[in-house]
Formats: structure tokens, sequence, C-alpha cells
């Protein structure tokens, strides 16, 4: 089946960060694809290089000390060309931000403006993305609020953010972010801050709107049981760079990476049994190297599969069938 | 809340008793005697003995000390030795020029902190950056006499742009009088402009990295509109703050440039006073001084409370 | 501080250009006062009625004042003077302030008295009190010294209360207090090596204030006697030729500056470079 063309694809991404101390490459290595319609998660620990990596696609990058230091981003805009977003400039990717590519946080609490209401605050963005009028786009804030659930929508438009709930901030945050209609949505963990039931709630929420506007989202989260739910492709990220890819079901059914396959096992669901018959959840062993590395593959130190090549050398991104990519030596022979 | 507030006015309260209590026994230590200083080298004991009777001041000093209070306490401040009249008459016809100069100081000195303090933390780390806090440091080490002195040469006697001296004739109308504290006005503005950059910057640097700034800038709000209306707006009480405290201060130490610039303010009248040893003038102004500057403190701090919308629920 | 640690702090160091000016400055200032005699070309108090208000030129470099004194020499040995007495007050309330704070920030019983005190005392502006204190104690360059260190201690109260109030949450101090250390070690060696990079921070700045307000003092006559030349009192002597004679008035004024400057250059850098929190991203 061949695929449509992707609506964001990310080869070789390279991030650098200046520091006092030297250079640092938090991203080196990343290959990811979103379609349009289909839910991406991006999945690995902290430190991993996820959100560094959904920032640099945002052009948000912390200036002047972080830029893009290699690959490429490409993008398709609504007007159905494709554009390199590493390669705009600075009032290029601003116009982009929001009107095309959207992005939505971890923290509900503190990612909004505590001195303006949160129907302004969606008003504002319409206003300078479409050039429509106040009480237009008023009217277009608390459409978007409807949207995404709220009830009383037109009454609530006033309200300041300290009035309402961490799950409510959350769906304002939605409601912003869809307001100009983007082609791309970026979630970065944004249902971590928040309480198991509103998770799902909100969960369920993206999932819709995705459907409806036929959007494609890029789900950043370090937790498998959401990637399960909500990913039709997953991409999973270690220590800056991918080390395997594929669509949902094949990662959980056969993964082959040894990162990938530990931390499925990490899951309650596949808890072990133990010498002593009783369930335990197994962990992986050691931490995530900093991000100035050795010479070989990047996981080995934690690899149970290791082997004196794999510390030698580092392996590149192959491909093994169709969609399913791979970076370690011996995926041929696990 | 008003429980808060209550206890920030006890506290307001406790420090300017202190204040009193420090600055009374403080002047009496001070050598020399106002009776005798007054009546000059030609006065014999008797006289001296008598004007001190008239004065109160051959009581013991717990006694002038509790005597004082009570009359405080009933807004009396007492009456000048040397200048025959009330102290806060003094205080009084002296206040205008030094209300105006403090006033118009801290204008000038906000037009300039402000912005610079902004232009600071947005290209924070930059030339921009380095120089407006090179200049700020600059501006903070400059003596505000000798910076009088250099603008009163070169505008004033040289230019003739400005008068040399002076608060104008009495009588003079209102921009007479400023006309004549624009001088002044700028040279305190510059030196404490150095404050306020600082915190604009400090404060503004804060709000910048807050999550709610990466929401605006994701977005895709163009950067001035998410500089001057979000940050700004979240980042201005602080600032508020110090330039109401700063112009607190302005009021009693403006001295050096009113005795520059001689203008007939507070400042001026504390000095000859110290030097007189008129004691109530003295402590009348001292409180006065002290008081403005804890009541402007403590209204800043009720507003805050107020206005802080997070606080309000 | 190790070897690593110290080669990070100067690596910083010259990272930052205005800083590194900053104390080659100061430094030179400095040097300059210690070494007067060896470096001013005339006698600081040598009259030559013959040479007065002489504009700056090869003989004088920065002119002479109306008792045809040389007015650079008289800048290098003011120098002393005024850096001498802003040298002073800093160690004075550096000391007292230190104390202060640490007893306020560590017995919460203190703290109550002592930050009272400490608000009424800056609820008056610093000029201000310090003319009341001189002539309370009387003119001299001793008592002005002592009426400073009163102005300034307070300052440097809240400073180190603050950062004891810090410290001695921390874990350490709650281990040594059970391993029953003494409070008077625990204070002494334990918190107050804890705070001392803001103490020194501070101690640059009150070096600068301090310059600043002596000359204020001498030029309104309420400070060091005419008689002793520092800058403040060079300033306020040359005053009334300041229409004929510039010079007299402008060198003195620049001295100040660079000292004031160099020595907030420094401070600031301090800040920057000791406070891990507060650093910079290039």
């Amino acid at each position: 089946m061949t695929q449509p063309a992707p609506l964001l694809e990310i080869e070789n991404l390279e991030v650098t960060f200046r520091t006092e101390a030297g250079n640092v490459t938090p991203v080196r290595g990343v290959n990811l694809v979103v379609h349009a319609g289909r839910t991406t998660a991006l999945v690995g620990e902290s430190g991993s290089g996820k959100s560094v990596t959904s920032l640099a696609v945002m052009g948000l990058l912390p200036r002047p000390a972080g830029r893009i230091s290699g690959g490429s981003i490409h993008y398709r805009l609504k007007s159905g060309e494709a554009s390199n977003l590493v390669t705009l400039s600075l009032e290029g990717m601003r116009k982009l931000r929001g009107s095309e590519i959207a992005m939505i946080f971890q923290e509900p609490m503190t990612s909004l403006n505590p001195v303006l209401s949160v129907g302004e605050q969606i008003a504002e963005q319409v206003r300078y993305h479409t050039g429509m009028g106040s009480a237009a786009a008023m009217r277009r804030a608390e459409e978007m609020l409807g949207l995404v659930e709220i009830p009383d929508a037109v009454r609530r438009a006033t309200d300041y953010p300290h009035q309402m709930s961490g799950g409510m901030r959350q769906r304002v945050m939605i409601a912003l972010a869809m307001s100009c209609n983007p082609r791309l949505l970026i979630a970065d963990e944004p249902t971590t801050a928040l309480d198991v039931t509103i998770q799902a709630q909100i969960l369920a929420l993206i999932d819709r709107l995705r459907r409806e506007h036929g959007m494609g989202v890029l789900f950043i989260t370090h937790n498998l049981g959401v990637v399960a739910e909500v990913a039709d492709d997953v991409t999973v990220m270690y220590a800056g760079e991918v080390v395997e890819s594929a669509d949902v079901r094949t990662l959980f059914r056969k993964p082959r990476h040894p990162y990938t396959h530990a931390l499925i096992n990490c899951l309650p669901a596949h808890a072990k049994s133990g010498s002593d018959g009783r369930r335990f959840v197994p962990s992986i062993p050691g931490t995530v190297a900093s991000a100035a590395g050795a010479h070989g593959c990047k996981f080995e130190p934690r690899c149970s599969h290791a082997t004196p090549y794999c510390q030698a050398s580092h392996p590149a991104l192959e491909t093994m069938d169709g969609t399913h990519t791979i970076r370690c030596w011996r995926w041929s022979d696990l | 809340m008003f429980a808060a507030i209550a206890r920030r006015l006890a506290g307001m309260l406790a420090v300017m008793f202190i204040v009193a209590t420090m600055v009374f026994f403080l002047t009496r230590l001070a050598p020399g005697d106002p009776a005798s200083l007054m009546l000059g080298d030609q006065a014999t004991a008797a006289d001296i003995a008598e004007l001190r009777k008239t004065y109160g001041l051959d009581q013991p000093v717990v006694v002038q000390y509790l005597l004082w209070l009570k009359e405080i306490a009933s807004g009396n401040l007492g009456q000048s030795i040397f200048l025959q009249r009330p102290v806060l008459q003094a205080i009084g016809e002296r206040a205008e020029p030094t209300f105006f100069l403090a006033l118009f100081s801290i204008l000038i000195a906000s037009l300039i902190g402000i912005p610079c303090g902004i232009v600071s933390a947005v290209w924070r780390g930059q030339k921009a950056d380095q120089a407006v806090s090179g200049l700020a440091m600059l501006a903070a080490s400059i003596p505000s006499f000798w910076l009088g002195l250099l603008f009163i040469q070169f505008f004033a006697v040289r230019l003739g742009w400005f008068p040399v001296a002076g608060y104008g004739d009495p009588g003079a109308g209102l921009a007479q009088r400023l006309y004549h504290l624009i001088l002044p006005a700028t040279v305190l503005g510059i030196v404490n402009s150095a404050l306020i950059t600082r915190f604009t910057r400090a404060s503004m640097l804060d709000v910048l990295s807050e999550d709610y700034v990466r929401t605006a800038r994701a977005k895709g709000l163009p950067e001035n509109r998410i500089v001057l209306r979000h940050a700004l707006g979240n980042a201005l009480v602080p600032i508020i703050t110090v330039v109401g405290l700063t112009a607190a201060l302005l009021v009693g130490g403006a001295i050096i440039t009113e005795t520059v610039f001689g203008l007939p303010g507070i400042g001026n009248l504390v000095v000859s006073a110290v030097l007189r040893r008129d004691y109530p003038v003295i402590q009348g102004a001292l409180i006065v001084i002290a008081g403005i500057y804890v009541v402007i403190n403590f209204t800043i701090d009720v507003i805050y409370t107020l206005v802080d919308p997070r606080v309000k629920t | 501080m190790d070897i690593t640690a110290f080669r990070l702090f100067l690596k910083r160091l010259f990272r930052r250009k205005l800083v590194l000016f900053g104390a080659i400055v100061l430094l030179a200032v400095v040097l300059m006062a210690i070494a007067a005699p060896l470096i001013a070309p005339y006698s600081p108090t040598g009259m030559r009625v013959t040479q007065r208000l002489r504009p700056p030129s090869m003989t004088n470099w920065f002119g002479t004042d109306e008792f045809g004194r040389d007015v650079l020499s008289r800048i290098i040995y003011g120098g002393r003077a005024s850096l001498g007495i802003g040298m002073a007050v800093v160690c004075a309330s550096m000391l007292a302030g230190t104390t202060l704070g640490l007893l306020a920030g560590y017995f919460r019983a203190l703290d109550n008295i002592i930050m009272r005190i400490v608000d009424a005392m800056m609820s008056l502006p610093d000029i201000l009190l310090a003319i009341f204190l001189v002539a309370v104690l009387g003119a001299s360059a001793g008592n002005v010294v002592l009426a400073l260190a009163i102005v300034y201690t307070p300052r440097v109260t809240r400073v180190v209360r603050g950062s004891t109030l810090v410290v001695r949450e921390l874990p350490f101090v709650e281990a040594a207090r059970v391993l029953g250390v003494s409070t008077w070690r625990i204070l002494t060696v334990h918190i107050l090596l804890n705070v001392a990079s803001p103490i020194l921070v501070q101690a640059t700045f009150i070096f600068a204030y301090a310059v600043l307000a002596e000359a204020g003092l001498s030029f309104l006559g309420a400070g060091v006697p005419p008689e002793i030349p520092t800058w403040g009192t060079m300033i306020a002597s040359g005053q009334q030729y300041a229409d004929r004679a510039f010079w007299v008035v402008l060198f003195p004024g620049l001295a100040i500056v660079l000292a004031a400057l160099s020595l907030q250059l420094v401070g600031d850098g301090l800040r920057d470079m000791l406070d891990p929190k507060l650093r910079k991203a290039l």
C-alpha cells in the first residue's frame, strides 16, 4: 500500500545548545513521520530529547543558545506545497505557528496568561492570523470553547485561568490550538499533569478532533499505556536518537529493539512471574547516558544483548520492512 | 485578609515608633545646645537657662521624650526653635519644591529606566543588554552633585538654556517652577534610573521565562506584542513597587541636589536644622520623611494583596 | 574551592569583558592609592600661589587648584582617603551586619526585633541618616566611617539574614545540630562559609556606595574636614571656581565615577559567577 505524502517528515535532525561548559547535542539522528489524520507517538524517557525535537519543529528553541545544527524538517502546507522548516526565516516560522502547526504543553496550570480572560487569549490569536475583527474573533473563541466541550462556553469565555480547574485549562489550551485550523497538532505530554479520570477525557477529545478535522497529531509521551490507546504510528527515542519506529500494532506485538522490548516489559500488564511465584514488574537497569556520549551504540551499557561490536561502533537507522525502522546491529538475529 | 492588613499596620506602627525613639535620643546626644547656639556668644547663663525653660529643655530627657510622644500622637510636631513657627508649618512651606522634584525625577527615571530594562531583558546576553547594563552602572556611579555642577556649568552658564539655581520668584506660576526643576530633576532622574532599569530587567526576565509566554509564542504572535502586552503586564507590579519606594526616598534624599541647585526644600530644611540643633525640626522632619516611606511601602503591599487576581479567590 | 572550580571561575571571568575591565581598573586605582608617594608628581598640599588655577598642561596634567596645588597629585592622595574610608566602612558594616544577620536568621526570637530596627533605619534615606549621625558624633574622618558603617549595616543584615534563613534549613545544618555541634560552631563554620558569596558581593557594592556617600557628605560640609584632601572635599572647595577653572571639579568627579563604576562591575560579575542559579546562558 503506497502511503500518501506525509504531513511532517523529519530527517536526521540534530539540535545543538551552546552552554558555558561547551556545546551539547541533546538530539542527534531523529527521523520521524506524521501523516495527516493519523497520530504518531514519540516515546522516550526523560532526557531522551523528545521535547527538544518538538520545540525544534515549532521553531521555539531557546535563542541564542539553541539551534538546529543539522537535518531537515519537511512540512506540507495547507496550500499543498512543501517547506523545509529548518531553512525558514524567523518571521516565516512565526506565521506558521498557530495557523498551520499548533502545540499544547504539559502544564495547563501555568501555560495561560493569568491577567487575560481565556476568551481574549483565543480571540487574540484568531485576530492575528485571520485578520478578523474583535467581535467576530470573540465569537470564534466561544465556538472553540464549545468545541472542546466546555459547558456554558459563552459565559466562561470571560473567565480568568485561575477560575478554572486543570482539566478545563487544558481544554482551553486545546481550543487555543485548534482555533486557526492547524493541520498538525503537537501535544507534549498533555495529560501527564492531570488526574487519571480527566486524562481519558482529554485523550478522547484530541482523538475526536483529529478524526473530525483530518489533523496529523504528534503525541509526545513517556507513557506506553497512552501510546497503546491513541497512536497509529510509534517512534521510540533514546538518548537523543530514534531507535525504533513502526506502526503501533507491530511495535507492541513484535518489538525488535532491545530498548523497546524492555520498555514494553515494564508495563504492569506484562508483569512476569518471578522465581517465588509472585508477579513483579521488571525495570531497565542503569540510567540514560549523558548527551556527550561514547563511540558505540548509546543503549549498549544497559543492553542485555550487547556485544563488543556494539560498544565499538554506532549503528545507523535501517529499514526492516516497509515502515518499520530500527537502529541496532543485532536486529536480524534477535 | 484583613488580618494580614492589620498585621502590616501594626508592623508599620512599630517601625515608626522605633524611628521616633531613635531620632529623639540620638538628637539629644549631639554636642551643642540649641539655646546657646541661638542666643550666640553674648548670652548670659541666665538667658540661656530661661530659653531652655521656655522650650522645656530643662526637663529630664525621658520626661521630654514622653511629653513629645504624647504630642506626636495628637499630631503636634512641636515648635521650631529657630524658625518661630510650628514644625509642621515649616515642613509644609518647604514641601512643594521637594515633592515636585521627587515626582519629576521619578518620571524621568522611569522614562529612561523602564524602556532600557525591557530592551535589556529582550536582548539578554547580547550587545544591547551589555550596553544598557553598562550604562546603568555608569549612571549609578555618578555623584549627583557633581553631575549637577556639570549640568549647571554647561546648560545654564554656557548655553543659558536654564536658570542657574533657585526655584523662581515667590508667587511664580507652576510653569516657572517646573522650568527651574528641569535641570535638577534630570540629574536625579539619570542617577536613579539605574535601579529602575535593573528591576525592570529582572522582572521582565522572570516573566519571559514563564510558561504562558511560551504559549504565546506557540500561538504565532509577533514578538513585540508578546513583550509589551503579555510580558510587561505581568512584570509591572514589582516595577511599580520600586518606582514608588524610590520616589519616597527622594523626598528626603534629594538634599544634595537641593543644595546644589538652591532649592528651598525639605532636605535643605533638615540640614540647616541639624547644623543649628533645632531639635523639634530635626525630629519632626525625620519622622515625616520616614513616615512617607513607610506609608507608601504599606500602601503598595496592600494594593498588591488586593490586585493580584490569584489572591482574590 | 578546588582547582577545577577555580579554573572555571577564571574562565567565566575572562569571558565577561566588562567585568574584566572593571577588575583591572579597580586594581589600578587601588594600586595607585597605595603607591601614592611614589607616583604623585607633586606634593598634594604644596601651595604655589603663582600657579593658581592653571588649566591642564604638560607640567600639571590635571591643572592646578585655587592654591596652586597640583590636581593630579591631590587626586592620587585623595584616593587614599576616599578609598581608605570606603574600605573601613566596608569592614565595619560587614562585621556588624554579618553578626546581626546571622543572629536574626538563626534565632527566631531575635529576628523580629532586629529586623524591625533594620526596617526603621532603612526608612530614612542614606544621606540624611549619615548627615544626622555625623552631626551627633562630630565631624572627623573616623566619625564619617562610623556613621556610614551604621547606615549600611542594615543592608548587610538583610542579605545575611536572607541567606542564613535558607542555609539553616539545609540537611547538613540539621545533621550538625543532631550531632551536638555547638551553636557557635554551626554559625561560624557551617552557615557563615555558605553565605560568604552574597556577603562578598554586597561588600563590593557597599564600597561603591561608601565612596559616593563620603563625597556627598564632604560636599555638604558635613563629612571629612576640608583640610584632608578627599575627592569630595576637592569638589566642595572647587565649586566656586567651577566657571573659571572647571578642571578642579571635573577630575575629582571622574575619579569617583571610575572607582564606583569599577567596583560595581566587579560586584555584578562576582554575583554572576558565584551564584549558580544566576549564571547566564551564552
